[in-house]
C-alpha cells in the first residue's frame, strides 16, 4: 500500500510533468494534441544520444548516474522544445493561419505522431535501451516504501521544474501573457500580445517539460520507442482531470493519475494498469467535465 | 501474383468497410472516434470466440456457425457502440477522441489479458471461414471470399447510400452542419447522433467478423492502435462525407502500405525488419500530414461548406 | 476640425468584413483628433463594432486606408496597431477573466518596457474602486467595475486613440454617467476617444461629434449637438423622444 503510494508519486510527477504540455497545448493552441506523448520519446532518446558521446558520467552519491545525464536532460529539454516548435511551424501553424478547424489539427497531429514515433523506430530499432546500466539499491523513506535514489533525485528535480514554471507563470510579464492569451486570445492581441511569439514560447515549454519527462522514464529504468505513447492517455487523463490549461491541475492530475494507476495493482491485475487512466477519465469527463480546476465555460 | 492481388483486394473490401463506418461517423455525423480499433477488435474477437472450432482450454470456441459468428458479432459491436455513445457522445470533439481511444487500448487490453475467452498473446485459430470446406486451394477459398467481400461491401455501399439520403441521413447532416439545428433539435439531435455511432460501429464490427474468418485466427497484434490512424488516413485520404472517397482511399492507404511493405522486404534485410515497417508507417503518417496540408478535402472530397468556416 | 494638419485618426474609403469578399464596411471614412469623443451609432449590423476591429487590426481591411497619426496602420497586425498607440475595448470579454486586476493592467501595458509602478499607481488613481480590488480575480467584479478595469487595462499602453465597443452596455445609470466622466477625463487629458454606442442619445450628450453608419456607409456625419438636434437622426437612430 504504501509502496504503491510512493510508486503512485513518482509516475505521477513524470506523467505531471507531460501534461502540462498538453493542457498548454489544449488552452493556448484549443486542440487535442495526440503527437505531445512523442515529444517525451524525443526527449528521452536526445538524451541518450547526448550520453552516447559523454558518457552518463560516474555515478555521483548514490545515484547511478553522474553531471553527465543531467546535461543530457538539459540539452534534450533544448532540443525537443526548439522540436515542438519546428513541428507547429512545419505542419500545425499552416494549418491555423488557413483557419483549420480543431479537429483537423488533431488528424494532423496523428500524423505527426505516427512519423515521429517512427522515426525513432528507423534510427534506433525497437531494442531497450539504457542510459547507464549501474545497479543501485534501493533506501527506505518509510517502513515499507522503498525508492531508488535515482527515483528520489528525479521526483526532486520535477518539482522543481514545476515550482519553477509555477512562478514564471504566476509572476513575469510574459507569463501573465501567455495566461492571458489562454483565455483569450483576441483580446491578449489588443493588448499587443502576440500570438506566434506565446505560441512559440508555450511549444518550447511543453516539449522542454515533456523531454525531462522522457529522460525520467528512461531513467527508470530504460527506453524503447513507445516510452511516450504508452503514456499518452496518462497524459491526456491528467491534463482533463486537472482542467485544461490550468498548470496547478495538469500537476495535480498527473499525481492523481499516477496515483491512480499504481494503487489499482492493489485490486486489479498488472495487465489491465493501462486502462486505469481511461477509467478515470471516463468519471472524470462524467462528473465533472470541466476537471477539477476548470472554469465552467 | 493473382493470388496475392486476390488477397490484397480482399483485405481492401475488410477497410473498406471500416473506413465506411468512420464515414458515417465522422463525415456524416461529425462524431471524433479514435478508438475505430476497438470496434473492429469486438467483432473480430465475438466472431473468433463464437466459430472457433472447441478447445478444452478455453471459455469460448463454440464452433458455431459462420453467419452466427458475424451476426453476432454485429450485435456484439451494436451493444458496445451503444453503450460507448451512450456515455460519451455528449462530449466535445476532441475529449470524445480521447475517450474512444481509451476505449480501444482498454479492448486491447482485455484480448491481451483475458486468456480463457480470448487466447491472450497466443489468440485463437481454426475460426469459422464461410464455406471453406469446399475449397481445396486457399487460392479457391480466396476468390470465393473477394466474391462474398464484393457482395456484401455493394449492398453495404448501396444501402449506406439510401440511408444517407433518407429522412434521417439528412436530419444526421443537418445536425452536423448547423449548430443551432442540433440545438434546436436539443435531446432527438443527441439520440440521432448517437444511431450514427451505433450504426458506424456494427460496420466496424462486420468489417471485424469478416477480417478474422477471411485469415482464420486472431491475435491482439492485429488490432493496435495505428489501426485506427490507417483508418483515419484512409478517410482523409479519399476525403471524408464520401462514400466513394472512403472506399478510395481504403484502397490508396492500402496500396502505398502494401506495396512499401513488398519494397521494404526486398531492401531492407531481414535483420532490420523493424525499421522497414517503420518506414511504412512513416509514409502513412506523412501522407496524412500532406494531404492535410495540400489537398485539405481528400482526393474526392464532398464540396466545400462555407458556414462551418464562417463563425470560426 | 479644420485646423489645416490631418486629424490624429483618419480613416478612408474602409472595406472590411469576417470573411474576405463579403465585407460588413463597405466604404466609411471617418476622423477623430485628440482631446475629443466621437461616437459612431447606427443600427444592428450597421458595421460599427466591425469598423473598430478593423481598425485595430483584429480583422483585415480589404480597401482603404488608416493612418494614426500621420502614420499608415492600415495593414499592421493587432499587436502591431497597439504599439502604434490604439487602445480597444471589445464589446464583452473585455477583461482576463481569470486573471486578478492587477494582472489584467499588466497585460495592458505588455509592450512597455521597464518597471510598470509608476502606471500601475496612476491606472489606481485614476479609477480608485480597482485599487482595493487589486488582487482578485476579474470574475469577482461587478459590471461597473469590469467596464472601468478593460478601460484602465487599454489606458496602460498610453493610447493616443481609445476606441470603445458599446462600454455602457448592461450598466446601470449612474455606472453610464460615471464612465462617460472617466472618458470625458481621458479625452481632456489629450486622447482621442472613439466609441460605438446603442446608448446614442446619452452618448452623443457626452461627445464632441457623432457619425451615423447604416449598412456598412456613412449615413449622417455632424457635430454631436446637431445630430441630436436633427429630427431625420432623432426619429430614426436614437429611439424617438
Amino acid at each position: 500500500m504504501i509502496q504503491a503510494l510512493a510508486d503512485g508519486i513518482l509516475t505521477g510527477a513524470i506523467i505531471a510533468l507531460g501534461a502540462i504540455g498538453v493542457t498548454f497545448t489544449l488552452g493556448i493552441m484549443r486542440f487535442a494534441n495526440f503527437a505531445h506523448s512523442e515529444l517525451l520519446t524525443w526527449g528521452a532518446y536526445i538524451a541518450l544520444v547526448v550520453v552516447a558521446f559523454a558518457g552518463p558520467g560516474t555515478p555521483t552519491g548514490p545515484l547511478s548516474f553522474g553531471w553527465q545525464l543531467l546535461a543530457a536532460a538539459l540539452v534534450a529539454a533544448v532540443l525537443t522544445g526548439f522540436a515542438a516548435w519546428a513541428v507547429d511551424v512545419l505542419v500545425f501553424r499552416r494549418l491555423r493561419r488557413r483557419g483549420a478547424l480543431p479537429l483537423t489539427m488533431v488528424f494532423a497531429a496523428f500524423g505527426a505522431a505516427l512519423v515521429m514515433r517512427h522515426l525513432i523506430v528507423l534510427i534506433w530499432g525497437h531494442e531497450s535501451r539504457y542510459y547507464t546500466r549501474e545497479l543501485q539499491l534501493a533506501v527506505e523513506l518509510l517502513p515499507g516504501a522503498r525508492m531508488l535514489p535515482d527515483q528520489i533525485f528525479i521526483l526532486g528535480l520535477a518539482l522543481a521544474a514545476m515550482i519553477v514554471l509555477h512562478a514564471f507563470l504566476a509572476w513575469s510579464r510574459t507569463g501573465i501573457a501567455m495566461r492571458a492569451m489562454a483565455e483569450s486570445p483576441a483580446l491578449a492581441q489588443v493588448c499587443g500580445v502576440e500570438v506566434d511569439a506565446v505560441v512559440r514560447l508555450t511549444w518550447i515549454i511543453s516539449g522542454a517539460l515533456a523531454a525531462f519527462a522522457g529522460v525520467f522514464t528512461g531513467l527508470t529504468p530504460q527506453l524503447h520507442p513507445e516510452i511516450g505513447f504508452n503514456l499518452l492517455l496518462s497524459l491526456f487523463a491528467a491534463a482533463i482531470l486537472g482542467g485544461t490549461g490550468s498548470l496547478a491541475g495538469a500537476v495535480v492530475g498527473g499525481f492523481l493519475v499516477g496515483l491512480g494507476e499504481n494503487l489499482s495493482l492493489l485490486v486489479i491485475s498488472p495487465g489491465y494498469k493501462g486502462a486505469m487512466p481511461f477509467l478515470l477519465l471516463l468519471v472524470i469527463l462524467i462528473v465533472r467535465p470541466q476537471g477539477i480546476f476548470g472554469d465552467k465555460a | 501474383m493473382i493470388s496475392y492481388l486476390v488477397f490484397f483486394a480482399c483485405i481492401v473490401l475488410i477497410l473498406s468497410l471500416l473506413t465506411l463506418g468512420l464515414n458515417l461517423q465522422w463525415g456524416f455525423t461529425g462524431l471524433f472516434n479514435a478508438g475505430v480499433v476497438g470496434f473492429y477488435a469486438i467483432g473480430a474477437y465475438t466472431h473468433a470466440i463464437l466459430t472457433a472450432s472447441p478447445q478444452p482450454q478455453y471459455l469460448g470456441n463454440f464452433g458455431l456457425p459462420w453467419l452466427v459468428g458475424v451476426l453476432a458479432a454485429m450485435a456484439a459491436t451494436a451493444l458496445a457502440g451503444w453503450l460507448i455513445g451512450l456515455v460519451t457522445i455528449r462530449l466535445r470533439g476532441d475529449y470524445l477522441a480521447i475517450a474512444t481511444f481509451g476505449v480501444a487500448v482498454s479492448i486491447q487490453l482485455v484480448t491481451l489479458n483475458w486468456e480463457p475467452l480470448t487466447g491472450g498473446s497466443q489468440g485463437l485459430t481454426r475460426i469459422g471461414k464461410p464455406f471453406a470446406q469446399l475449397f481445396e486451394t486457399p487460392f479457391g477459398f480466396n476468390l470465393w471470399f473477394l466474391g462474398l467481400m464484393i457482395v456484401i461491401l455493394g449492398t453495404t455501399y448501396w444501402a449506406l447510400d439510401r440511408v444517407l439520403l433518407s429522412p434521417w441521413g439528412r436530419v444526421l447532416k443537418a445536425i452536423r452542419e448547423d449548430e443551432t439545428a442540433a440545438v434546436a433539435l436539443g435531446k432527438s439531435a443527441r439520440r440521432f447522433r448517437l444511431e450514427a455511432f451505433v450504426l458506424g460501429s456494427t460496420l466496424m464490427g462486420l468489417a471485424g467478423a469478416l477480417y478474422v474468418s477471411f485469415i482464420g485466427f486472431v491475435s491482439p497484434f492485429d488490432f493496435l492502435p495505428i489501426v485506427t490512424f490507417q483508418v483515419w488516413a484512409m478517410l482523409i485520404v479519399g476525403g471524408s462525407g464520401n462514400n466513394r472517397g472512403a472506399v478510395l482511399g481504403a484502397l490508396v492507404v492500402w496500396g502505398i502500405w502494401a506495396g512499401s511493405g513488398v519494397a521494404v522486404t526486398k531492401l531492407v534485410p531481414p535483420s532490420r525488419a523493424a525499421q522497414g515497417a517503420a518506414i511504412q508507417v512513416i509514409l502513412i503518417g506523412l501522407l496524412l500530414v500532406l494531404v492535410l496540408l495540400f489537398r485539405p478535402r481528400g482526393l474526392i472530397g464532398e464540396a466545400a461548406v462555407v458556414s462551418r468556416h464562417v463563425n470560426d | 476640425m479644420s485646423h489645416g494638419v490631418a486629424p490624429h485618426l483618419q480613416v478612408t474609403d474602409l472595406v472590411a468584413g469576417y470573411v474576405r469578399g463579403l465585407p460588413v464596411v463597405h466604404g466609411v471614412s471617418i476622423e477623430v483628433d485628440r482631446r475629443e469623443i466621437v461616437t459612431l451609432i447606427g443600427p444592428n449590423g450597421a458595421g460599427k463594432s466591425t469598423l473598430l476591429k478593423a481598425i485595430a487590426g483584429l480583422i483585415a481591411s480589404e480597401k482603404g486606408r488608416i493612418r494614426l497619426g500621420g502614420r499608415d496602420v492600415t495593414a499592421l497586425p493587432a499587436h502591431r496597431v497597439v504599439s502604434s498607440g490604439i487602445g480597444f475595448v471589445p464589446q464583452t470579454g473585455n477583461v482576463f477573466t481569470t486573471l486578478t486586476v492587477h494582472e489584467n493592467l499588466k497585460v495592458g501595458a505588455h509592450l512597455v518596457r521597464g518597471s510598470l509602478n509608476e502606471r500601475l499607481e496612476r491606472a489606481y488613481a485614476l479609477f480608485p474602486p480597482l485599487a482595493a480590488r487589486r488582487p482578485l480575480r476579474a470574475r469577482a467584479l461587478s459590471g461597473g467595475e469590469r467596464q472601468m478595469l478593460a478601460i484602465a487595462r487599454a489606458v496602460m499602453a498610453d493610447p493616443t486613440l481609445l476606441m470603445l465597443d458599446e462600454p455602457t452596455a448592461g450598466l446601470a445609470p449612474r455606472v453610464v454617467e460615471e464612465v462617460f466622466r472617466q472618458l470625458r477625463g481621458l479625452a481632456e487629458a489629450g486622447i482621442a476617444v472613439l466609441m460605438v454606442e446603442q446608448n446614442a442619445r446619452a452618448a452623443l450628450g457626452v461627445s464632441d461629434r457623432g457619425y451615423v453608419l447604416t449598412e456598412g456607409k456613412n449615413r449622417f456625419a455632424g457635430p454631436a449637438r446637431a445630430l441630436l438636434d436633427d429630427s431625420r437622426v432623432a426619429a430614426a437612430f436614437l429611439g424617438g423622444r
